[in-house]
């Protein structure tokens, strides 16, 4: 009985037994965990510079506090007009894309879903994901070749009809459109995967119980597929929301011409030039820990609505 | 199978018409692209080209492929693709192995710690100044450690992974196996679905980024195709661009252009139809949460 009681307490495995056994992992994770260290968690601290004066001389730790209690800059940031323009233009962009293009894969994974002829199905959805392997700059030289005024193949065709050239890449309101409507064409196939997928998934005794009811193709895609699809339109649509300040910088940037810049400056590029360009670090880190950090709060937001209605959220 | 009435046939032919017209949307711009590369001057200054070429030649692509610019910049982006991609899968496997073992301690903090910067980026500045007092700036290295992992990736691999029956990876663990031996003999080779997917995933990724070189890079010898291609379209460097088109017709420029354009897309196009399979599940992976 003794013995026995002295072998309880090792069913909690002593640390150098367990490390002799699981240093290996530990080892692999090493490089990866110093990469984040690196790449991820040093420039966090290089935020500060948004509460200081910078200088090239001084380390980071020993910049002065800038005035205002350190607020200097963000104040600086909200009185400056390009900024506002910058700020103004990632809203409305981006809900433009939210409203237009998120939609687009849901509508575009519903009539997949009617296909029926499965080869035919498949070549379809090899070129609906195409635009999604091309770079802005690729999308964008595409644009200027489609729409150019004299020798593009839309004005071309526009002018051959009888209509009047439209200036698709270099008036402010029709620069919007175009830059929405190629994003969606470049993304509406790829992001119908994981709709697609979510169908797939679909208990098929749903439409077939529906079909002995006599159900049609819409009532049936109303009441069953969409119900199935909401769960992943929810926590796209979250991440979507958290992104609404966000902006990639390749697509705005490869779209952007002198003539569109008052409505196609968006906050990345706004910083790219002001900060890398114009050396403004302490006012251009200022607005990304802005941009950050209502990402975050959108984020948070987004996600606590969708559990508040009932669904489950992304953690 | 039932029977279909008439109506709901015609609502099928419907939809084959939707589809049809769908992917003529997305093609066109790639003929018409085509078409002028492959056109004579003289019909496209005139502007005759829609989706067939007139006048069919292949004088823009024989311009590029003898000018060493372009194909100096092909070769060392096919280079930097095949590198990166190499890398980042090394570090994406390395990231995503350890944490699929339960008894791993301190795993949630560190799955905590890796979650965190896919939320919160510290942004443009922050990064720059990093790299700056790394010393990578106008370093060819700044085009591949930087970018090396991402954690979505990881987190299509991690549930990749998760997949694989744990009764294989225990009986290993009873016959001896150390982890590393589980991790190269049965985890990589039962893995290569979303090998492919992740290799395709970050690939496309370099070699259609530009912005990093574009904020890092002064070099012009390091500049990958995409921002060579950025700097033409938008007549950036137009000295270079003067003495190279000015002699010629506005009309070659546009061919030219066009060419270039075919040349650094042709690459992708090329790969992605065979990776269907593998990449729409992968893409499915990272739609699954925990």
């Amino acid at each position: 009985m003794k013995k026995q009681k002295k072998v309880v307490p090792q069913r909690k495995t002593p640390f150098s037994v367990y490390m002799k056994r699981y240093w290996q992992l530990y080892a692999l994770l090493l490089l990866p965990l110093t990469y984040l260290l690196i790449f991820k968690y040093i420039p966090m601290a290089y935020i500060q510079i948004a509460f200081k004066k910078y200088s090239i001389v001084e380390s980071i730790w020993e910049m002065p506090l800038a005035a205002n209690h350190g607020f200097e800059y963000f104040i600086k940031a909200f009185n400056n007009k390009d900024f506002l323009y910058a700020l103004r233009n990632t809203l409305t962009l981006n809900l433009l894309d939210l409203v237009v293009g998120f939609p687009a894969p849901i509508i575009f994974a519903l009539i997949l879903n009617e296909i029926c002829f499965k080869r035919f199905k498949r070549v379809v959805q090899t070129i609906a994901y195409m635009p999604h392997f091309l770079s802005w700059v690729i999308v964008y030289s595409l644009a200027l070749q489609l729409f150019a005024p004299d020798a593009g193949l839309v004005n071309m065709l526009i002018k051959d009809l009888g209509g009047e050239a439209i200036p698709f890449l270099n008036e402010p309101a029709h620069w919007v459109g175009t830059y929405i409507g190629l994003g969606v064409w470049q993304s509406f196939g790829w992001n119908s995967i994981v709709y697609l997928a979510a169908i797939a998934g679909i208990n098929p005794e749903l439409y077939e119980a529906a079909s002995v009811d006599g159900a049609g193709r819409f009532k049936k895609m109303w009441h069953i597929t969409l119900p199935g699809l909401k769960p992943t339109i929810i926590v796209l649509l979250i991440m979507n929301l958290g992104n609404i300040l966000g902006s990639g910088f390749d697509r705005p940037f490869a779209f952007q011409n002198n003539l569109v810049m008052r409505v196609a400056e968006v906050i990345s590029t706004y910083v790219y030039k002001v900060g890398i360009k114009g050396l403004q670090f302490s006012l251009t880190t200022a607005v990304g820990l802005f941009q950050s950090v209502v990402g975050v709060i959108f984020l948070l937001l987004a996600n606590w609505l969708a559990r508040k209605l009932g669904e489950r959220g992304i953690w | 199978m039932k029977v279909k009435s008439t109506s709901a046939k015609i609502g099928d032919w419907i939809f084959v018409l939707i589809c049809v017209l769908l992917s003529v949307i997305c093609l066109v711009p790639m003929i018409n692209l085509l078409a002028k590369s492959l056109s004579h001057t003289d019909y496209l200054i005139r502007n005759e080209i829609y989706l067939l070429p007139k006048g069919f030649n292949l004088d823009a692509y024989t311009t590029v492929l003898h000018d060493m610019k372009y194909v100096r910049a092909f070769f060392w982006t096919a280079f930097l693709t095949f590198v990166c991609t190499i890398f980042s899968l090394v570090m994406t496997t390395l990231c995503a192995y350890p944490l699929i073992f339960e008894k791993l301690k301190g795993r949630s903090a560190i799955n905590v710690f890796i979650t965190i910067t896919m939320f919160f980026n510290a942004g443009t500045i922050p990064n720059y100044l990093l790299m700056k007092s790394l010393d990578l700036l106008n370093n060819p290295l700044v085009l591949i450690v930087p970018s090396c992992l991402s954690v979505y990736n990881m987190i299509i691999m991690r549930s990749f992974f998760y997949g694989i029956p744990d009764s294989l990876r225990e009986s290993a663990e009873i016959d001896g196996a150390t982890f590393f031996q589980i991790l190269t003999k049965i985890y990589v080779p039962l893995s290569k679905p979303v090998f492919a997917t992740l290799a395709l995933f970050y690939a496309v990724g370099r070699w259609n980024g530009y912005s990093d070189a574009l904020m890092y890079m002064k070099n012009a010898k390091y500049y990958p195709l995409q921002l060579l291609l950025y700097n033409i379209l938008n007549n950036i460097n137009q000295v270079e661009v003067a003495t190279q088109e000015g002699f010629s017709a506005p009309g070659l420029s546009e061919s030219l252009k066009a060419a270039i354009v075919m040349f650094s897309t042709i690459p992708i196009l090329l790969i992605y139809p065979w990776l269907q399979k593998y990449f729409i599940h992968g893409v499915t992976l990272g739609a699954v949460k925990e």
